[in-house]
């Protein structure tokens, strides 16, 4: 059941999704590749951005991406306020890892339950005036619903390389990330560089919650497909390097598009997960790794 | 050559882009006292994990006693003898002082010690080493003096042919070192080859039979202490400033 | 470990006693004792590989589900015996302990645990599109006649009393032995211990082979226990977070921990069910287990501790 043109069109779509995907990745390759602080919530608050984008677009009709970016402040707080328990709990302690993990677990389950609570098991979708056009170039069909969320995805990842490395805290935080001395000399204080980092990390969550939104309909547990898929592309891409990041993220989007035409949707999980054990065999640093 | 109890041969090491071990080769004789020195971040410490396994080298090879032992799994070397304290120490926090010792007897000698006399060699090496009155506490409740024997003393239970002590004597008073010193020397005593790092250079000089410095992932000397000392290339990578 | 080995002692009488007296007590007793049991396997387990050695599991359901969905296969293809059930759903959950161990465990502890966090769903695909097992539809399993004990209930009851035994008497062993001992010095300090001669890999391979083998044993007998099998009553995430919640809240340096957590949270859980939702329910177990590893990491175990002045 192989036609080119059922090719030409996976590996766009996957291309596309692909962007999306890094928008989602940013935030874990931020605190997770960069800093060490394993926040395996990171999905559970892009989905919360999903759910803000979906409240303030039902009830008041606002452009799903709009709410994103006007929720990032919000969000940068939570994650600032989310930081600074974990720091106090754990880091201080030297007890990072174990339970660390184990409290962001608790948080990833927390916010599914609760949205689960509140919104109930349906499925909850969004509408723009984007959603469910498309273009055709060449054959190959190119729906708006995938395509501005690409460019949207291109565009923070390209925001965060240029604030990592132009901007003085985006060059502290690549410093922390190599040598906490160091970063002391240049007169900076870790904690404050970390804060910072984790609360853009969460903050990007906002943008790419309304993103996904904006792509797909979404359920609580929807949290759950992202987890392999992110940390997936964290550890390919290099842990921290941005450009990793963005070419990973291509790479699993026309891997799971290229398994999901030809083999069935339901297997795209796998290829995340098959992924990721593939990169931890082989390379731990990934594939762009510093 | 066939007398050396440790071999290194031609070791490489890199990080990413960085080279920290630029083909280093050195040898230490059977009961020798050899002394590494060099500045901050110059390779002594990745030399050692190297030798002890906790790194893997990116090149060359490293001999035990006659034997290759470049890909051997760290516990394996120290079940050879290959023992190396640890510069911050990392003792077992959840256990106390003697259980810490109990660990390498048991582990480390492999049947060598009965598991009955464990405590009875553990007190006596805590006894040796002037910890046995704290034998019960937990590591948190030991001085920055302390931490540093129990990490000597651990090491000794995992009867060590060499001991490669990783700065044990760092920010130490005087009377400390000194304190720290005497027990290298009886260990030595006991036929125990020593590989001190240090950088407090009166505990080399008294220490070392033979003294290498290590710049920037090279060697740049090796042999009697007094003439490395006064090696013109070594005062200007290392002790003159 | 007097007042430990006492708890154990009179929770094995109780359980004797209710299998033995059979006479007025409520059938309903079984089920949430099945239950709670069923919870004292999971939790010792997970704290084998999680509380001894340190390395946290995130997809204890992928483990009891597979167990489960072994023992439908083996249902389905054989008509098998219980015993065969629960030994053939142990070992295939154990090797997949293993592999997953195999994988991750020469690096560091935090890929172990976001692979285990990314196994549940995948494993759950795999089951959904198997429809030999029932796929996403589930699947009807009929419980064969009723031996000994006149009711299968009680018969399952009786099983799990003796897996828990046995989850229980293997974490003691463990702990009590050289290899438990090697296991809390890699849990204090990996480097330092493979530099003092442990053997960390083939320490950390045993615990989670072990640790999977007793999630697959509990979870083998479930598909007789419900009835009806469905993937997503086999990967429910009560189990996810139960499995940290409970040796987290009891204390994971011990035996004992885990099945004091078990005890207390799923007795709740079980009384809860009645009055609030599921969900409610999971929410509570979900800040309790953050409250727990901000304020009181050693659990229960670790304030009577405390309290005694050790």
């Amino acid at each position: 059941m192989f036609s080119w043109d059922l090719l030409a069109n996976a590996v766009v779509a996957g291309i596309l999704v692909g962007g999306f995907y890094a928008a989602v990745s940013l935030g874990v390759s931020l605190t997770f590749g960069l800093l060490d602080v394993v926040n395996i919530a990171q999905p559970a608050f892009v989905i919360v951005g999903s759910y803000a984008a979906f409240v303030m677009n039902s009830t008041y009709g606002v452009d799903p991406i709009l709410t994103g970016i006007l929720m990032t402040p919000l969000f940068y707080l939570l994650g600032a306020i989310v930081y600074r328990v974990y720091y106090a709990s754990f880091e201080r302690r030297g007890e990072e890892t174990n339970r660390g993990l184990v409290f962001f677990f608790g948080v990833l389950f927390i916010v599914e339950v609760s949205l689960s609570l509140k919104f109930g098991v349906d499925y909850r979708l969004v509408e723009a005036p984007y959603i469910g056009k498309s273009i055709d170039i060449a054959g190959v069909g190119i729906a708006f619903r995938l395509l501005v969320p690409c460019v949207v995805g291109l565009l923070m990842t390209l925001a965060l390389y240029l604030f990592l490395s132009r901007t003085f805290f985006g060059r502290a935080i690549m410093a922390v990330s190599q040598d906490r001395l160091a970063l002391r000399l240049m007169g900076a204080n870790p904690v404050r560089v970390k804060t910072i980092a984790f609360g853009i990390g969460i903050a990007a969550a906002s943008l790419a919650g309304a993103l996904l939104v904006t792509i797909a309909p979404v359920v609580p547990s929807t949290d759950r497909d992202y987890i392999g898929r992110v940390f997936a592309i964290t550890v390919l891409g290099g842990m921290g390097s941005i450009g990793g990041t963005l070419a990973a993220a291509m790479m699993l989007g026309v891997a799971e598009s290229l398994m999901a035409t030809f083999f069935g949707p339901s297997w795209s999980l796998a290829v995340s997960f098959g992924i990721l054990l593939l990169a931890l065999a082989v390379r731990p640093a990934g594939l762009f790794g510093r | 050559m066939a007398s050396a109890l440790l071999e290194v041969d031609g070791l490489v090491k890199r990080f990413g882009g960085f080279t920290a071990l630029n083909r280093v080769s050195l040898s230490v004789k059977p009961g020798e006292r050899f002394g590494l020195i060099g500045p901050n971040g110059s390779g002594k410490t990745t030399l050692i994990n190297c030798v002890s396994g906790s790194l893997a080298a990116d090149g060359g090879r490293i001999r035990f006693e006659g034997h290759d032992i470049t890909t051997l799994a760290p516990h394996r070397r120290t079940r050879l003898g290959i023992v190396r304290s640890f510069q911050i120490p990392k003792p077992f926090t959840s256990m106390t002082v003697l259980e810490n010792l109990d660990i390498p007897l048991e582990y480390a000698t492999h049947g060598r010690a009965h598991a009955a006399s464990a405590d009875e060699e553990a007190k006596e090496i805590l006894r040796a080493i002037g910890l046995e009155p704290k034998a019960h506490l937990r590591p948190a409740g030991l001085t920055q003096i302390e931490m540093r024997k129990l990490e000597l003393a651990r090491a000794m239970a995992a009867r060590p042919k060499l001991l490669i002590s990783d700065e044990a004597m760092a920010g130490l008073s005087s009377t400390e070192v000194d304190d720290i010193l005497a027990i290298l020397f009886r260990l030595n005593e006991q036929g125990i080859t020593i590989i001190m790092i240090e950088h407090i250079m009166r505990a080399v000089m008294e220490f070392s039979q033979r003294i290498a410095v290590l710049v920037a992932g090279r060697k740049i000397a090796d042999g009697d202490p007094k003439a490395v000392v006064r090696d013109p290339e070594v005062v200007r990578a290392y002790l003159g400033e | 470990m007097k007042l430990g080995g006492g708890i154990l002692i009179a929770l094995g009488v109780i359980a004797a006693g209710v299998l033995v007296a059979d006479l007025r007590v409520n059938p309903y007793l079984y089920f949430a004792g099945y239950v709670i049991l069923q919870y004292v396997v999971i939790a010792t387990a997970w704290n084998i590989l999680g509380g001894y050695a340190g390395y946290v599991n995130f997809g204890t359901p992928a483990f009891f589900a597979l167990g489960a969905y072994t023992a439908v296969f083996l249902i389905q293809w054989a008509r098998a015996p219980l015993y065969v059930l629960i030994i053939a759903g142990g070992l295939v959950s154990a090797l997949l302990g293993l592999g997953i161990g195999y994988l991750t465990l020469r690096l560091r502890g935090v890929f172990f645990s976001i692979a285990t966090l990314a196994l549940s769903i995948v494993l759950q695909t795999f089951v959904i599109n198997w429809d030999y097992v029932g796929g996403s539809k589930g699947v009807t399993v009929i419980r064969p006649s009723a031996p000994l004990f006149g009711s299968h209930v009680k018969f399952l009851f009786a099983v799990m009393v003796c897996l828990a035994v046995l989850a229980v008497t293997a974490a003691w062993l463990i702990e009590r032995s050289w290899v438990g001992r090697g296991l809390s010095a890699l849990r204090d300090n990996e480097e330092a211990a493979e530099c003092m001669g442990v053997p960390t890999l083939r320490l950390k391979l045993f615990a989670t082979t072990i640790s999977g083998f007793l999630l697959g044993v509990a979870g083998a007998p479930f598909p007789y226990y419900v009835t009806y099998v469905e993937p997503s009553s086999a990967f429910n995430l009560d189990y996810a977070i139960n499995a940290l919640a409970m040796p987290m809240i009891g204390g994971t340096t011990t035996w004992i921990g885990p099945v004091i957590g078990a005890v207390l949270l799923g007795t709740a859980q079980q009384v809860a069910t009645v009055t609030i939702s599921s969900e409610l329910n999971l929410l509570i177990v979900g800040v309790v287990l953050v409250a727990f590893v901000v304020l009181a990491p050693e659990g229960l175990v670790g304030l009577a501790r405390r309290l005694r002045g050790r």
